[in-house]
């Protein structure tokens, strides 16, 4: 058991603070927190799918066609999510609506197949799914809470400012969620720079 | 008539395809860190769309539903556009050698760009018949290369500027293209579908 190959793809190698991948879908859905929940999940169920199918079969797989055969395993299993969701949660299937079947160009789950899935073992590899699953489900809940909190005075739909604020609409517009996303970025970067100092 | 112009205005300025649906962020982000590239990027991306819009269509609407099997409208859709950005690769390199050269890592890349296949899925889901297919496709492809050159354009303004080391590079790209995104807001309303 490596809990670093966990941790990494949660903090420090977090997908959406410190790797820039996986912007689409975290710019879109973000609007609620509710929606940010269901797609950061959905995403993970895939990677952890597809991470460990590929680490089991990369030996048998040629090299020169491997990347079409990536593509493969994850567009089936992108299928398996969309068709399970439609059928169980269908309310949020509708919300989320296009960006379930992008989840197959998301290029955290085929970088992880490539870099990661296709050199390690089935357990680091169930790991490195899990750690950057839930990196990128933490990035999607903190960007969708802000948005909502601020946009519509709530969070998951419980009222969490008082009567008297007025929601700011801003942050649930598509604007709102680049600024949102940029802002967040760079106070992430400030907390890691003081970080640094104060260890230094 | 109407309903094709109106589409046209529709994918290409009040719901441009980056700055209010999201969709190919990654290389929006990616390559307009200067004007030249930007412009290569948005001739690439809207040759693609169009070929695989149209090649995947015509499979949704000639092969998947005559057999009954549109659940694999995911699969199918993105081999169709791996084989089409393989096949421009093998096309330009063999008799358009210098595009080719000039467009170098940017071929492969469109692969995994999410607009080429949200375009494919938004085609289908909307309904749309071959004629506004087209103009759709035609529509956010202009749509993406508004997008991208004007942000390549305030992009290189922002690196001559002194920006705090936190939001030097991606984050500060994000706020201007939000400020961008609140630019096209104004188009809102503007047509009605």
């Amino acid at each position: 058991m490596k809990i670093k190959t966990f941790t990494n793809g949660v903090f420090k190698d977090n997908a959406v603070f410190r790797q820039f991948l996986g912007l689409c879908p975290t710019l879109a859905v973000t609007s609620a927190a509710i929606n940010g929940l269901a797609l950061g999940l959905a995403t993970t169920a895939v990677l952890l799918g597809s991470n460990i199918i590929i680490s089991l079969l990369a030996s048998y797989i040629p090299k020169s066609v491997r990347i079409p055969s990536y593509i493969l395993v994850i567009a089936s299993l992108v299928t398996v999510v969309d068709l399970l969701m439609n059928a169980y949660v269908h309310d949020l299937h509708k919300v989320l609506g296009l960006f379930i079947p992008l989840i197959v160009v998301n290029c955290i789950v085929l970088g992880r197949a490539e870099v990661f899935a296709s050199k390690n073992n089935v357990i680091d590899s169930t790991l490195d799914a899990l750690g950057s699953g839930i990196g990128f489900t933490l990035a999607l809940l903190l960007l969708s809470s802000v948005r909502e909190l601020f946009g519509e005075g709530s969070i998951f739909g419980v009222r969490i400012m008082p009567e008297a604020y007025n929601p700011f609409s801003l942050f649930v517009y598509p604007a709102g969620a680049f600024i949102t996303l940029g802002l967040l970025i760079g106070m992430v970067n400030m907390i890691l720079n003081i970080a640094k100092k104060s260890r230094s | 008539m109407t309903y094709s112009i109106l589409l046209l205005i529709s994918a290409a300025l009040v719901n441009n395809i980056v700055l209010t649906k999201f969709l190919g962020i990654c290389s929006f982000l990616g390559v307009s860190r200067k004007l030249e590239t930007a412009i290569g990027m948005s001739f690439s991306v809207a040759a693609v769309i169009m070929i695989s819009s149209v090649i995947s269509w015509i499979v949704y609407y000639a092969v998947l539903i005559p057999f009954d099997i549109m659940y694999l409208q995911t699969i199918v859709f993105v081999f169709v556009i791996a084989a089409v950005v393989q096949l421009l690769e093998m096309f330009l390199e063999k008799y358009v050698p210098e595009l080719y050269s000039s467009l170098g890592i940017f071929l492969p890349l469109i692969t995994t760009n999410c607009i080429i296949l949200g375009v494919a899925i938004i085609n289908i889901k909307d309904g749309y018949n071959f004629i506004n297919m087209v103009v759709f496709s035609f529509g956010t492809s202009l749509g993406y290369a508004i997008a991208i050159i004007i942000f390549s354009g305030l992009r290189e303004y922002i690196d001559q500027s002194v920006i705090s080391k936190n939001f030097r590079g991606i984050p500060i790209a994000f706020i201007t293209a939000g400020i961008l995104s609140l630019a096209f807001m104004g188009f809102s309303g503007m047509v009605k579908l």
